[in-house]
Formats: C-alpha cells, structure tokens, sequence
C-alpha cells in the first residue's frame, strides 16, 4: 500500500510539472471542462482564504425537484438545489469524496483518456493518512457523486469523459463510421453492432441509413429472436435493445436516428410496470437524470406492447401469466401518480393490469408458437397501429 | 407378560437415559463430569461455612501406552479437591455411588446441586466408559485419618459397591477429593470445561479456584470477595403459588390437628391471627382436622389463601450473590468499560421464592499488560494494512454474550429454552442504544449475566441446562435487564455525546488533509497546500467549540475518546472511576444493607421504567 500511494503521488507530480497536451482529436475542447473543475478548487480556497465554510451547490436529483413539461413531452430538472458544504458532519466527507472525484475527473481531462465508473472509484480510493478509513468504502459511493458532478457543472457524462458499459446491441439497415472504422450493421450477422455508450457525434457518425422505423426492445431475449429470424429485412427497421433499463449510450442513439434520420421509434417491453417504467425513460427521460431529457428523450415514442390489452387480443391463456407481486403493485399505482402517464388511454392500461393482478413477460408469447412474437404479434400491431401515445 | 414385567432401578433407567443427564456426547459428558465435581465441592465447602479454594485438574489417561494431543485424547482423568468440611467414613460410598441420595432433595433451600444425581451420576458414566471406579479421599479435620475410597454403583439395585476402603496419609488438614476417569473429549470454545470455570470464577468471586489444564498449565482465579456470602435457610412452602392439590396433599400429611395450626405451621409468613382470618373468610372452622378438610372446603380455604394478602416469603433463605460481587467478578473476568449489576427484590413462584439478578459488561477494554509497547506495535501495523472494499464490517455484526447462573451455577447448554434467553431477547435493547436484529441476542461487545437464585430453580430438564419459563421469573429477568440496560443507555449516551465532539473534529482534522491534497492536485501542484490546511484548520477549530472542547475531550493526556478506560455504574449512579483493582468495587462497596439506603436518592430515576410498563 506504501508503495500504491507513493506511486500516486508521484504520478500526481509528473502531471503537475509536464502536463500532457492534449492529443488532437475531433472532439469538443477539453478545456472547458477542465477548467471547471479546477473551479472548483479556487472555491475551496477562496473560501479559506475568508475563514468562510467552502460550499458547492448541486441541484437535487429526486422527484420532489423534477417537473413534467408536457408542451415539450419531456421531464424537466427544477431549480431546487442543495448546499454541499465541509464543515458540516453530515457532510464533510461527501465533501471531501467530492473533490477526489473532480481531482479523478481533471486528471481524466488532461491526459484525454475515458474510464468507467468503477475506474474512477478506485482511483480515488485510498486510506486516509493517520486512520484506518478509506476515503470510500464501495462504489455506490462514488457513482452519485459523478452524478452530482453532472449536473452541477453543467456537463455531459461523456464530456467528463466517463463511459458506462456497453448495454446495447443494434442491427439493421444502417451504416456507422466508428473510429474510422464502417460498421454496416446489416452485415453483422445475428449478433449485430455493440452499441458504445459515448454516441456522441464526434464518436459515432450515422452514414447512412434506410430503415422506415426503429424498434426499440427492451429484453435481449426477443431482440435475439427478432433478430435471427430477420424481422428488419422484412419489415425494414432498426432493432435496438439496452437490455433492460437501456443505458445513455442506447437511449441517445435512439434519439439521434428519430431526430436525425427521421425514424419513429416503438418500444417493446414486458407488459409490468418496469416496461411502462422504461417506456417513459425512453420518451419522457428518467427522474435521476432529468438533467439530460433534452438530448436523451423521444417524446414522440410509441408504446407498442406488451399491453395489458393483449392477452384478451391475443388470446394468451392466463396460465402465462405472473401473479403481481406487492411491490409490482405499489410500482405501478406510483406511475399513476406520475404526471406523464395521466394521459387517459394510459390510466386505462396501467388500471387494467392492476385489476387481472397479472403481469405478462414478452417470452410468454412463444406459449403461442416460438416465432409468434415475429410472423403474428408485431405485424398485426403494426397494421392496426395498435400503439399508445 | 406379567412374568417379563419387573421393577427397573434409577440407575439402570439413567444407564440407558443418560443424555437427560448431560452425557449425550463426549464433549459435554467431559464437562458434566467436571461440573457436578465442582458444584459439590463448593455445596460442600458453603454450608461447612468455609471459603472454597478448589483445584481441578484434567489428565489425559494414555491409551495403549501413547499420550495422545488433548484434541485426540479420548479418555480423562478429573480430580476436583477441595478444602470442605469433608465426609464422614459411612457416608462416602452412598454419596458417590447411588442415585438420588443426598441431603438436597427434601428440602426447601438454595444450593447448586438439587436431586442428589450428578456426581453418583458421573461416576456412573465413567464406570460405564471405562470401567474405572471412582476414587475419593476425604478427611473431616486435622485430628481425624484421611479415608481413601474406590467405589462403583450396581446399576441393578441402585447402590454403592466398595472397592477399596482404607486410610491413607494425605497433606491436607481437611476436605475431599474427587478422581474419576471417564470417556470424554476435550475441545476449547464455548460450552468448553474452560469456558465453565471461567464463568464459575464471575459468579463467584468469593472461590479461589485453581485449574490445571491438560496442557500442563496452570490458572488461577483468584479470591476476590472475601466474605463467605450469607448462608441460605430452609423455609416452607409459601401460599401463594401452591395448587390446590398439593394443598390437599400438605393437609393429609401435616402434623398439625387444627386447619389454622396447620396454616400457621406448614406454610411461611401465616401467622396464627392471620391463619384464623383465612379460615373465617373461608367459612371452615378454624379447629377443624386438617384431615377432614377436603372437597369443597379445601377448595374454599385453597381460594382465600390465594385472595388473602400475606407476605412475601422470607428472602433470608436465598442468598443472592450481590451487585458489588457481581460487578467485582465481571470486572475482574471481562475486559469491559462499563458494568452493571442489579439484584431484583425476591420474587416468588409456585411458592416457591427467588432472586434474579442481572449484570452487563460492556466494551472492550485493552488488557493492561499489553497497553504500552504492544499497543503502539498495533497501532502501526495498522497503518500499513488498509481496509479493503467489505472488510471491518464483521466487528459491528458481533453479538453479544449471555452467561446464565442457576444457583451459581453456570448453565452452558440449550440457551434457547431458556426463560433468561428469551428474556434477554424479548428486552429492547434499542432503547438503550444497542443494536438488536429480530429473534437475536442485543450486538456490540457485551457479555450480560443473569443469575436466578431459589430454593428450587426449575430446570427444562434433570441435566440441568435451561431455567423453565415461568411468567413470574421471565418478568423478573426482564425487569432486571431493563434496569441494567436504562444503566448501559446512560452510559452510552453519555460517551458518545464525547465522542461525536471529538469525532467532529477529528473527521475535519482528517478530511481537511485530503481536500487540501485534492486542490493541490486539481491546481496542478501551484498551490501553497500548508497554508490551505492551516486556514482550513482554523475553521474548523473556531466551529467546532475552540480549545474548550479540547479539554473535554481530554487532549491534554486522557483516552483517545476523551473518556477514561472504564466506568462502573451502580445503583448510586454513573460515576466511579476504575483506579486500581482493589477499588474496582468502591462506589458499591458498602455492607448489604447498605444498599436499600443507597436505592433511595435514585428512586426518582427508578420509578420512571415502572410508569413505562403499566
């Protein structure tokens, strides 16, 4: 351990004295960042210098501060915000992890490289000189932290140049130049394009593409199914999936082909209240990251299925069904509450599923046949238009 | 059929039965033996009124030639003498070589052993493990020869056979010594031979025991009560808790040839006046033949006994061990930083009367021997062995220790039945500031004691392990560990209140370091990083109460905590100071009837747990 800290501070050093350049590249300046995040150093010895208590202001990720703008269909951040400051016990080692992790970030910065959540953590782990506590304990600690980051600068995760796993898979009638590289992601087989999490622009270029829409699916199960059995040939479309809660990576590039390519885009979830739940992340944005709605929701994505219409539809027999549990049940009664699905048609299928007291998982469908899901369910729904809004 | 039917005798059932004495597996026959050894020295030494000093020695016996490691060993030899009253010559075989003989029984009175079982009991096990008879030296004084006895038992007719009978020189004036050679197993940990006597060493901190392990080594417990405690009386049989049937049965047996002189007679705290207003209010005529008083009227006397107030029974045949001992024996036992101890008022049930008392140590205080060189040789391998991600999060989960006494008496085996333990888990411990997780024991470093003294402890079973859970006793621990708990809470309250002080600012005498690093760091190392954290100090000094916290948290020389290594709590208060093992008991040192006096400035405090009850 000796040795690990020694070599830290030594590292910390040589970036002092020959602070590398950054290398070309076309991204955005990282500069502006950077210089952020050096901001926040001057407030902790402004306020030294003033014999005052060093405070940052971050504006709460919760419900309580998030509103639903319905003309733009999208949930907004409110302006509530809170006081971090360092001397406050409560307090004062957030405060502290706080400026490790801007320290982890700026180092980032200058030597231009994208790390995981995980990598910040460790590189901002070690045991405080004179006491046997680390300056974290897990991970769950530093994660909301680069959240609060975030918002409080202003700044996109991939700006900070923190990347999440890559969570998604596409495939389709789509050409994409990744690093230089073509990607045509109708000739990769069944197994199609790794979906990074930094889709930025100056990171990923849509080439081309010819789809008339893009379905978003939520399981990797049915987005596998769809796949083999070329449900894009036919039908002329992007799949997409994020295996389950889809990260930023695969909500943005959904984004950028319904707003650059013009794509409407569908979702496809289990029919409980997790698949309404990621519906409304997909077109609305989700509470936690408010702050990013504007360029990560789709406002006017559709809910294709599973509806709690569609077992009547469809004849699925009841044995395919899950009883709802307790917490299903309190999930769903919340999104009630929620000011994004007060819309009618949505009161009605959330309020049916409650009173069958059954949830429906989109595999259940190979009850019927195993390519039900392909050759019957989706070109039905698809000639009736039988979304919802 | 009828031919095949025959009596079977006590020991031929217990030869078969023995789990129900305690011998189910080596291990724990090990210690049984060792137990009822022990317990019968002291029995004896106590009501001889002399102040026990006991040896226990366990020998591994070589098997086939070869001594074997204590882990493998199987067969033992335990010695147990002690420095008694002794036993007279005719007595020895029957003592220790029948079943259900002894002194204890009949009678209604306080005493570790009660049915006259275990040590023929134990001998019985060894005679029937190894086939080795049970050897005993006794010698009643000085002027009298020593007798040396080798006896077994005939199982068939419960009684003793003498194998060896003679006199012997021995070196000690007076006492008895048991030898017995059983199968056993010999394990440390808990429910260990070790173990037991260590408990034997906190109930009774009037013993001086000396135990030679089988390792050869050997360990005191040192005497530190010097006072024999008070020798507990016979009584009879108070009203309250007696079932009707055996009022019918104490009716037909009595001696007495009136109804109100059988009352007053056969029962404590019926007084002659008081026995004639039972029989007015009962409608029976006072003179009546307690004979002739049966169905209806018997039913009538049975039911106004149990309206009638009487007194509760007389307390002097019990003899609790005491909170000063209590607290003498944990702090010299347990390396704690506080200590309480409670002895609840007598109690009774079915008649018959008792004490519960409750004591509680708790933390871990450094041993002394250790607290200088060795503490700071800890302190720096802590430094060099960071805390990886999931580890020091065990040492919060730990929970903490029961240790039950019947009679003074460590009781080692099924802690769940037992009343003490559910008792101690029905507590809310929360209240007090101790964590407690449903259906467990309270966490944190503590060991929590509780003693039933009586004249008869009902036991789940004839080993002995576990108090039966009679409402009136589990109400009486709980009110004691209520007690010591209300104690524990204060005491926790109190330190941590110093400890978040201390604590505030040592989290800001920490992080300020960091942050100051961090800032360097994100300024690209032009920074005067020294001036920062001494702004930053100064801050922190100025918020957080100045140099007067500084003396409260005792900077100027105390514990880290600002608290000095121990506190013991008595029934006075929170104060008194550990200087030195003679005054660890000080503040509760007083004579025994010092402590109703000393219950009384307090009574203010003590009456608010009781308005919370009702």
């Amino acid at each position: 351990m000796a040795r690990a800290k020694a070599a830290r501070k030594s590292t910390g050093g040589a970036e002092a004295s020959t602070d590398p350049a950054p290398r070309p590249r076309k991204r955005k300046a990282a500069g502006g960042v950077e210089t952020k995040l050096v901001g926040m150093a001057d407030v902790v010895i402004a306020a030294a210098q003033r014999a005052k208590d060093p405070a940052f202001t971050i504006p709460i990720r919760a419900l309580s501060n998030v509103s639903f703008n319905e003309r733009k269909g999208m949930i907004e951040m409110g302006r509530k915000k809170q006081e971090r400051t360092f001397f406050n016990v409560g307090m004062a080692k957030k405060f502290m992890q706080t400026m490790l992790v801007a320290d982890a970030l700026a180092e980032l910065q200058r030597a231009d490289l994208t790390t995981s959540l995980r990598e910040i953590y460790y590189r901002a782990k070690h045991t405080i000189k004179n006491s046997q506590e680390n300056t974290f304990d897990t991970q769950d600690e530093s994660d909301p932290i680069i959240e609060d980051l975030e918002v409080s600068l202003a700044e996109l995760r991939e700006e900070l140049h923190v990347r999440a796993e890559n969570g998604g898979s596409i495939v389709g009638p789509l050409v994409l130049g990744d690093d230089g590289d073509r990607v045509d992601c109708s000739r990769l087989g069944k197994g199609g394009y790794s979906v990074p999490s930094i889709v930025e622009p100056e990171y990923l270029d849509i080439q081309k593409c010819t789809a008339d829409f893009l379905l978003l699916v939520e399981k990797g199960t049915q987005w596998n199914r769809l796949s083999e059995d070329k449900f894009w040939k036919k039908y002329n479309c992007i799949l997409l999936t994020g295996n389950g809660q889809p990260p930023r990576g695969v909500r943005r590039l959904a984004r950028r082909l319904h707003e650059e390519k013009k794509l409407p885009v569908y979702v496809l979830v289990d029919n409980d209240p997790w698949g309404y739940y990621i519906y409304s992340v997909v077109k609305q944005g989700s509470i936690n990251l408010a702050f990013e709605s504007e360029r990560m929701a789709i406002p006017k994505a559709k809910f294709i299925g599973l509806s709690s219409a569609d077992p009547e539809a469809y004849k699925l027999p009841r044995n395919v069904g899950i009883k709802l549990n307790e917490k299903d049940v309190s999930r769903a009664k919340e999104l009630l509450n929620y000011a994004w699905f007060q819309k009618k048609p949505w009161q009605l299928e959330i309020k049916r599923m409650l009173s069958s007291g059954l949830k429906y998982e989109l595999d259940a469908l190979a009850n019927k046949d195993f390519q039900y899901l392909t050759k019957t369910y989706l070109p039905r729904k698809l000639k009736e238009q039988d979304w919802l809004d | 059929m009828g031919a095949r039917q025959r009596e079977i005798s006590v020991s031929e059932f217990f030869t078969k039965n023995r789990h129900l004495l305690g011998f189910d597996s080596p291990r724990k026959a090990l210690l049984t033996c060792v137990k009822e050894a022990v317990d019968n020295a002291l029995d004896a030494c106590e009501e001889g009124g002399i102040l026990p000093d006991v040896e226990v020695k366990l020998e591994i016996v070589p098997e086939n030639g070869a001594s074997l490691p204590a882990s493998q060993a199987s067969r033992f030899r335990i010695t147990v003498t002690d420095n008694g009253p002794g036993i007279v010559r005719q007595q020895i075989p029957r003592v220790f070589a029948k079943l259900l003989y002894g002194s204890k029984f009949h009678r209604l009175r306080q005493s570790r052993g009660q049915q006259g079982i275990g040590i023929s009991a134990a001998g019985m096990y060894g005679q029937l493990t190894t086939g080795k008879p049970v050897q005993i030296i006794s010698r009643t004084g000085p002027r009298t020869a020593a007798h040396y006895f080798e006896v077994q038992i005939d199982t068939k007719k419960n009684e003793p056979l003498v194998h060896e009978n003679k006199k012997i020189d021995w070196d000690r004036p007076r006492g008895t010594q048991v030898t017995l050679e059983v199968e056993g197993k010999y394990q440390k940990g808990r429910t260990s031979v070790d173990e037991y006597l260590d408990e034997i060493a906190i109930a009774n901190p009037h013993v001086s025991l000396t135990y030679h392990t089988v390792e050869g080594e050997t360990r005191g417990f040192k005497r530190t009560v010097e006072e024999l405690p008070e020798a507990p009386r016979e009584i009879k049989p108070h009203p309250y808790g007696i079932e009707l049937g055996m009022l019918l049965k104490m009716l037909h047996d009595t001696g007495s040839h009136s109804l109100a002189g059988f009352l007053a007679a056969d029962f404590s705290r019926v007084s002659p006046a008081l026995a004639k207003e039972i029989c007015k209010r009962a409608g029976v005529a006072a003179g009546s033949k307690p004979r002739d008083v049966t169905g209806q009227a018997a039913e009538a006397v049975y039911k106004t006994l149990q309206a009638t107030k009487i007194m509760a029974p007389p307390t002097n045949c019990l003899s609790p061990i005491g909170e000063k001992a209590i607290l003498s024996g944990l702090y010299h036992q347990i390396k704690g930083e506080f200590y309480t101890a409670v002895s609840r008022p007598p109690a009774v049930y079915r008649g018959n009367p008792f004490v519960i008392e409750a004591g509680l140590a708790f933390g871990n205080r450094p041993v002394e021997s250790e607290k200088p060189e060795v503490k700071s040789r800890a302190k720096a391998k802590e430094e060099v062995q960071p805390l990886a991600e999931g580890e020091g999060e065990e040492r919060e989960t730990e929970l903490s220790r029961l240790i039950r006494y019947a009679n003074r008496v460590p009781l080692l085996y099924q802690q769940s039945a037992c009343a003490t333990y559910k008792a101690a888990l029905d507590t809310t411990w929360k209240n007090y500031g101790v964590g407690q997780s449903r259906g467990a024991l309270p966490q944190g470093p503590m060991v929590i004691f509780v003693h039933m003294a009586s004249v008869w402890v009902p036991f789940t079973s004839e080993s002995k392990e576990a108090i039966a859970d009679y409402d009136e006793i589990r109400k009486e621990i709980t009110l004691a560990l209520r007690e010591c708990g209300r104690r524990l809470g204060v005491f926790l309250r109190r330190r941590g209140r110093a400890q978040s002080e201390f604590r505030r600012r040592n989290i800001f005498e920490l992080y300020i370091e960091e942050v100051a690093e961090a800032c360097k760091r994100l300024k690209g190392g032009k920074l005067p990083v020294e001036k920062l954290k001494e702004q930053l100090q100064k801050i922190a000094t100025s918020r957080t109460g100045g140099s007067k916290t500084d003396e409260l948290l005792g900077k100027t020389g105390g514990g880290p905590e600002g608290l000095p290594d121990s506190i013991i709590v008595t029934a006075e208060g929170i104060e008194g100071e550990v200087e030195a093992v003679g005054e660890a008991e000080a503040p509760a040192a007083e004579p025994k009837t010092g402590r109703k006096q000393a219950r009384k400035p307090r009574a203010p405090r003590a009456k608010k747990p009781a308005a919370r009850k009702s």
